[in-house]
């Protein structure tokens, strides 16, 4: 975002017909994004350096079209977002990516929350007007984590430059020319990274999706619920997705304190959940085996035994072991069951450090 | 947690997540924050691109290592003579904060001047290995900072020794005046989801919520009014004792929830041999754990996605965890399972939610007492928050510390416990990988996660590997004075000659086996997990 007026330089500029002060330096899009003035983008992206690639953000200034996400906005400028002409040229655009893409959002994960998509029902484009080869790739990328559908990568580079500027990893980048030039990790080996899913969170298409999220849900009878991340210590912010009482996919807000970014526990390590190993049931062992038993069974037996140790040896011979995993509450109820009800200090977790 | 809290009267990260982007120094010692605390570390990536300059310091060539500046590969378990080493350089070149040191703190007498007269970079050198040149480099850089910035996790407090390195860190902070300010401070980065809130609420032998002691006659009182009841004012056990307790007939019944010691504790033979003394075992937990598996009762709990609550994560800040779906069969919530155990032993809590539980924390603890579940909708607060309309404390001890001084500790080298010798050659260090969490019991059950991370494997050095006659990939034996396990080699870069690194994710393969459960630290009694001394066959 812009840096204050106290240690910036303003420069003033009209956008649509309304004037606009700025700090120098700030572009055009982020300009008219001030003032809550839409310019379509798929290039851009908040998070990362300016690409200029995609020509979507075309605006006209002073009767000529420059690409507003990398032209910073000068003193004096005029500025059209929607003049026919710029709409004509950014139709166009869209429909030259469009040329080349597979059409299948029947069947694609990001339907309904696609960038892409949006753009071809803002403009209504139904079918391309440009024919022309299109690409096709034979081999799929075999990691465990991530779909990489390339022939729907419309080469915008978020996801290149989100994993070097953002994660710091570089796994993947640019390769061949033209026609050919497509994102791929080293010699289009599998990928091989951290598997944080950050280039799936910043992807405007369908190329980058979860495999585990394929044909479990997508915008339609799906509950959201935000909590917090279960494993480290970070706190990370969680959107879960719900569908039939099943977790299908985790996101992140970008307007969050952890600005959307996981990692791969959070993103991709949701599947223990719903999943089958659960214990569903107290169990009592007998004769070395443990048994299905009724709450009423199992809570009357444990607290009977409690019982009749306290007496026997005191409340001192009994001991607790919370946990770091469970809730506040959890942890408070805990030690005050073992300090009110039991009458000792005998509780400790792993985590006291 | 213990250190932090003697030193300044309250253990927590004194600093918060977002302002590390603004350090010009970051610390970061015993911690591979990429693996570990990745959403934290892009903050750190963050900082370096934008021109700040980081120091790591770890035995291995963690992944932080490629974004830092300088590297100090010290010998594990030596952390007290590098950062002592460090502040002769910052004493000696004055690079101290006279003004802090006089208005803020106690204890930086002739005695502690004294004592770090000793640690000379070539004193430092030869017991860390860390070449002196690198260690007064690091000196000057942490000691002309404006704004530096120490984050630190287990593998400075899992030692023998580990409340002398944390009053080592805090030493280092409190000498050049790095406390109390934005983007500064001693920051303990928490290892788990709500470490911070489990600690918070008490779950300790000797304090009651809020760090408050139970051998207080005032705050027992306050205590026993609150939950109308009389309390016992003898400090309890803490974990590692329990566990020699009822080896010793003296514990005769635990209740265990959420925890999986089997596999998390050293010395897993002593542990589970602990528990089979017990006379009464009953484990609350989400999966049938290794722990749950001896234990005479199991009863099964909801996991996160299945409760209303809070989580405190490591920056202090109190979250709400919301239920998304229903525990799967007979599965409940923790609260519900202990209030009826609770009245079953004629105790009775009653709360209509858990909004109520909450509310009774805050006066259990002020620092809670602003927070309620009303504020946390609008999105987290960072305790300390003691009235409705306090905003939240983004860093501690702005004007002061609640102890009044801080204080500085004089702090000897001791080396670890066990150290390698003839029949146990190299030195054992245990931690994370990034794909596995703990003991595997939620992350083993991706099937993506373990088909790139699902097995066992010890890292060892090239020339290491090529004395032992080892390629990558082949299966080694690794023993050490308490068991021995098998698993793969991995000839890798990361850890120096001599020293070795296995993950404690995996039963199959169990660190633990290898670690030893008599080396405890005096003061806060957490064991020696990075350092045991072990051998290695090729098999």
């Amino acid at each position: 975002m812009p840096e204050t007026s106290l240690t910036k330089k303003m420069v003033r500029c009209s956008i649509n017909g309304v004037s606009v002060e700025v700090p120098e330096g700030t572009t055009i899009l982020e300009a008219a994004k001030a003032l809550g003035i839409y310019i379509p983008a798929l290039c851009y992206h908040p998070k990362i350096s300016i690409t200029g690639a995609c020509r979507v953000c075309l605006v006209e200034v002073d009767g000529a079209a420059v690409v507003s996400c990398a032209t910073p906005v000068e003193e004096g400028m005029t500025v059209i977002t929607n003049s026919p002409y710029v709409e004509e040229l950014r139709k166009d655009i869209i429909d030259l990516i469009l040329s080349d893409h597979p059409y299948d959002c029947m069947v694609c994960q990001k339907a309904g929350d696609c960038e892409l998509q949006e753009l071809a029902y803002l403009y209504q484009i139904r079918y391309p007007k440009f024919q022309g080869k299109k690409r096709m790739y034979k081999k799929r990328d075999g990691n465990p984590f991530i779909e990489r559908e390339m022939e729907k990568c419309i080469q915008c580079g978020r996801c290149v430059k989100i994993c070097d500027e953002v994660q710091g990893v570089g796994a993947i980048d640019f390769a061949y020319k033209g026609f050919d030039l497509k994102v791929c990790p080293p010699f289009e080996h599998d990928l091989d990274c951290e598997f944080c899913g950050q280039c799936v969170m910043v992807c405007p298409t369908g190329a980058l999706v979860g495999k585990d999220w394929i044909a479990r849900g997508r915008q339609m009878n799906i509950k959201k619920v935000d909590t917090v991340c279960p494993y480290c210590g970070c706190g990370c912010n969680i959107t879960l997705h719900v569908r039939n009482n099943e977790v299908v996919r985790v996101t992140s807000s970008p307007d969050t304190f952890n600005e959307g970014y996981l990692c791969v526990k959070g993103r991709f390590g949701y599947k223990f959940i719903n999943h089958p190993d659960r214990l569903k049931s107290p169990l009592i062992k007998r004769n070395g085996r443990f048994v299905e038993v009724s709450w009423d069974e199992a809570l009357d037996y444990v607290a009977e035994r409690f019982k009749e140790i306290k007496e026997r040896y005191g409340p001192d011979a009994l001991a607790g072991l919370s946990s770091a995993r469970c809730t506040v509450e959890d942890n408070y109820l805990f030690q005050k069951f073992f300090r009110a009800a039991i009458g000792t200090n005998n509780i400790d977790h792993c985590a006291r450090y | 947690m213990v250190g932090l809290a003697t030193v300044f009267g309250s253990g927590a990260m004194t600093n918060s997540i977002p302002e590390i982007e603004n350090n010009d120094v970051l610390f970061v010692i015993g911690s591979n924050t990429k693996e570990n605390h990745p959403v934290l570390a892009l903050r750190m990536i963050k900082a370096v691109r934008k021109g700040a300059k980081l120091i790591v310091a770890d035995p291995r060539r963690v992944p932080m290592v490629r974004f830092a500046h300088l590297w100090l590969q010290q010998r594990p378990g030596t952390d007290v003579a590098l950062l002592n080493s460090m502040m002769h350089v910052i004493l000696k070149e004055d690079l101290v904060d006279r003004d802090f040191i006089v208005t803020m703190t106690e204890g930086f007498d002739r005695e502690f001047i004294k004592n770090l007269e000793e640690y000379t970079p070539e004193v430092g050198q030869r017991i860390t290995g860390v070449p002196k040149e690198k260690i007064i480099e690091a000196a000057r850089l942490y000691g002309q900072a404006e704004r530096a910035g120490i984050y630190y996790t287990m593998g400075i407090t899992q030692h023998s020794h580990g409340s002398d390195n944390v009053f080592c860190i805090a030493n280092l902070a409190l000498m050049t005046g790095n406390l109390g300010r934005e983007a500064t401070g001693v920051n303990p980065l928490r290892g788990q989801n709500n470490v911070q809130g489990s600690s918070d609420m008490g779950c300790m032998p000797s304090m009651y919520p809020g760090y408050q002691r139970v051998d207080n006659p005032a705050v027992r009182e306050r205590f026993q009014r609150l939950w109308g009841v009389k309390l016992s004012e003898k400090v309890g056990l803490t974990a590692p004792e329990m566990l020699y307790a009822a080896e010793a007939g003296k514990l005769r019944a635990m209740y265990i929830m959420g925890e999986n010691p089997v596999l998390t504790d050293p010395d897993v033979s002593h542990t589970i041999k602990s528990f089979k003394s017990l006379e009464f075992l009953v484990v609350q937990d989400i999966f049938m754990t290794e722990t749950a598996e001896i234990a005479d009762v199991v009863l099964p709990g909801a996991c996160f996605a299945e409760k209303e609550g809070t989580f405190v994560n490591t920056d202090r800040r109190v979250q709400r965890v919301r239920k998304a779906v229903e525990p799967p069969g007979m599965a409940r919530e923790d609260t519900w399972i202990i209030m009826q155990l609770s009245k079953r032993l004629g105790y009775n809590m009653r709360y209509s939610g858990m909004d109520e539980i909450f509310q009774e924390i805050g006066m259990a603890w002020p620092a809670y007492a602003g927070i309620t579940y009303t504020r946390l909708e609008k999105g987290g607060i960072q305790w300390p928050c003691p009235t409705t309309d306090h905003p939240g404390t983004k860093y501690l001890f702005k004007g002061g510390f609640p102890r009044g001084k801080a204080r500085f500790t004089v702090v000897k080298y001791r080396p670890p416990y066990e150290e390698p010798d003839e029949n146990y050659p190299f030195v054992l260090t245990t931690g994370r990988m990034l794909f596995q969490y703990h003991t595997g019991s939620m992350t083993r059950r991706a099937k993506a996660i373990e088909t790139v991370a699902g097995e066992p494997y010890i890292e060892i050095n090239p020339d290491d590997a090529v004395t032992l006659g080892l390629q990558d990939g082949d299966m080694v034996r690794v023993s050490s004075r308490r068991g021995e396990i098998r698993l793969k080699a991995k000839v890798s870069r990361r850890p120096d000659r001599g020293v070795v690194f296995i993950p404690f994710h995996f039963k199959e393969a169990a660190a633990n086996i290898l670690t030893n459960s008599e080396a405890l630290d005096p003061l806060c009694k957490i064991p020696e997990l990075k350092v045991c001394a072990v051998k290695i066959t090729k098999v």
